[in-house]
């Protein structure tokens, strides 16, 4: 597993050729479909997924996932940023 | 026993194919062309297997672009939802045909690498100029801004070349690298002698992976595991029989995987006379090795039967000559000691050659140390 802060962020992240928010009909769940692997998308990390548009800055991600949740800023920031640079480790974001 | 719902489909569209490779995973008994299911065939299963829960097309072959329909098979994939995953040799597809496949919604495309020197890869593949033109294709996949996985088939002749193959990747522009070590089933268990790699060759390029994947991160996804013959626990293979993936041949035929066909006794039921739900619920060779019910001692009682189900059934019939037997790349086989001798045997082979399709070679020179 590669360090994750080693790995830079782009700034308005988009999903990755080759992966797609799915929504799987026969499980009821959303899915991210990439290649060759299929990663489950529930709840806040369909949130965080949806907005990978390119459109949208990681901050301005973080400041719409705290007002959904409710929740302090630097925790989701956190949440937000590790889960973001998971992604990128496994290529399946692109800026 | 509630039946799991399937993820992956693996559409075995033709066994026609222009390269010859020994590994190839392909039966010796090739189906032929005019046995082959229509398109409007392939587009009922990928809306049956869209409705079943598979996300997940992989189209394959042989080499799929010798069927004159690809594109229009890859559109009914997409249209009925799903993931669709081209894995080809390139030969047949040009820059139109790719621009095709990319407009009708083709997601992700795995194209292998048999060495990183062209002479050496062309012998392998058995087909002159293969290498580059697969080169090509690769750069034009990723220069139509779609996802590219390089697959490198691993085995004596290149292994010591793995570090040079992953550099030729990551060159590519691929996403995403697989090394795949050549699995011993159809062709591949015939030629075995000449692929298999020693116990050394191994253990050096999977060391050498691990230090420079490093080099790779955010840029190349490198995937490895530990080939079956020098492992202490077997794979669940695909995930567990009848759990996670089916195949379907090019003749219609559907099976739990891609070498099933070698166990005798087993029924496999086809798309032409059922519905893949049917298949996957109730058909004979999916019902013979899922879950656990099956299984002897060690497996039976083992605390890991769920999370390798056994391990290869095609394997344990290959070494074990028994399909319900314990895989035996488990430590815990009794053929385990076995599958060693086997292995270690078959790495001094001779490297000779009997390519898919008869014609006979002499294999590349392994470099020497």
């Amino acid at each position: 597993m590669p360090e994750l802060s080693r790995i830079a962020l782009p700034e308005r992240p988009r999903l990755a050729a080759g992966v797609r928010l799915h929504f799987d009909r026969a499980r009821q769940a959303w899915v991210l479909l990439c290649p060759e692997r299929i990663i489950e998308a529930e709840g806040p990390a369909n949130e965080i997924l949806r907005r990978c548009d390119g459109s949208r800055t990681v901050g301005q991600i973080v400041d719409e996932l705290a007002v959904i949740y409710a929740a302090e800023r630097t925790e989701i920031e956190a949440d937000v940023t590790d889960m973001l640079a998971d992604l990128a480790a496994k290529r399946l974001l692109t800026a | 026993m509630t039946v799991p719902l399937p993820f992956g489909l693996l559409a075995e569209l033709t066994h026609r194919c222009p390269l010859a490779c020994p590994y190839c995973s392909n039966p010796l008994d090739l189906d032929g062309a005019s046995h082959e299911l229509d398109t409007a065939t392939w587009a009922r299963v990928f809306g049956e297997a869209a409705a079943l829960g598979i996300l997940q097309v992989h189209l394959s072959g042989g080499e799929p672009a010798a069927r004159r329909d690809l594109v229009e098979v890859t559109q009914a994939a997409n249209r009925a939802g799903l993931y669709t995953n081209l894995i080809t040799s390139t030969i047949g597809i040009d820059a139109a045909r790719l621009e095709r496949l990319r407009q009708v919604g083709l997601d992700h495309v795995q194209v292998s690498i048999q060495d990183s020197l062209a002479d050496s890869a062309d012998t392998i593949a058995g087909y002159k100029g293969a290498h580059a033109r697969k080169l090509d294709f690769a750069r034009a996949v990723v220069g139509a801004g779609m996802a590219l996985t390089m697959n490198a088939v691993v085995h004596r002749a290149n292994i010591d070349r793995l570090p040079e193959i992953v550099e030729a990747a990551a060159a590519l522009g691929a996403g995403r690298v697989e090394v795949a070590h050549v699995q011993y089933h159809g062709w591949a268990l015939h030629n075995r002698a000449a692929l298999m790699p020693t116990r050394e060759q191994v253990d050096n390029a999977m060391a050498t992976i691990e230090h420079i994947r490093g080099r790779y991160d955010g840029r190349l996804v490198i995937d490895l595991v530990v080939p079956d013959y020098y492992a202490r626990r077997p794979k669940p293979c695909l995930g567990g029989w009848g759990r996670r993936s089916l195949n379907v041949t090019p003749a219609g035929r559907v099976l739990p995987c891609h070498a099933a066909e070698t166990i005798p006794g087993l029924e496999f039921w086809s798309v032409r006379d059922h519905s893949l739900a049917d298949i996957w619920a109730h058909s004979p060779a999916f019902k013979a090795f899922r879950g656990t019910h099956w299984m002897r001692e060690p497996c039976r009682s083992c605390d890991r039967r769920d999370i390798d189900f056994g391990g290869c059934r095609c394997q344990a019939l290959a070494i074990a000559g028994d399909a319900a037997a314990t895989d035996p790349a488990c430590d815990l086989s009794p053929h385990h000691a076995l599958l060693l001798d086997l292995a270690e045997q078959a790495s001094s082979g001779a490297m000779r050659y009997d390519y898919r399709g008869g014609r006979r070679g002499v294999a590349p020179p392994i470099p020497a140390r």
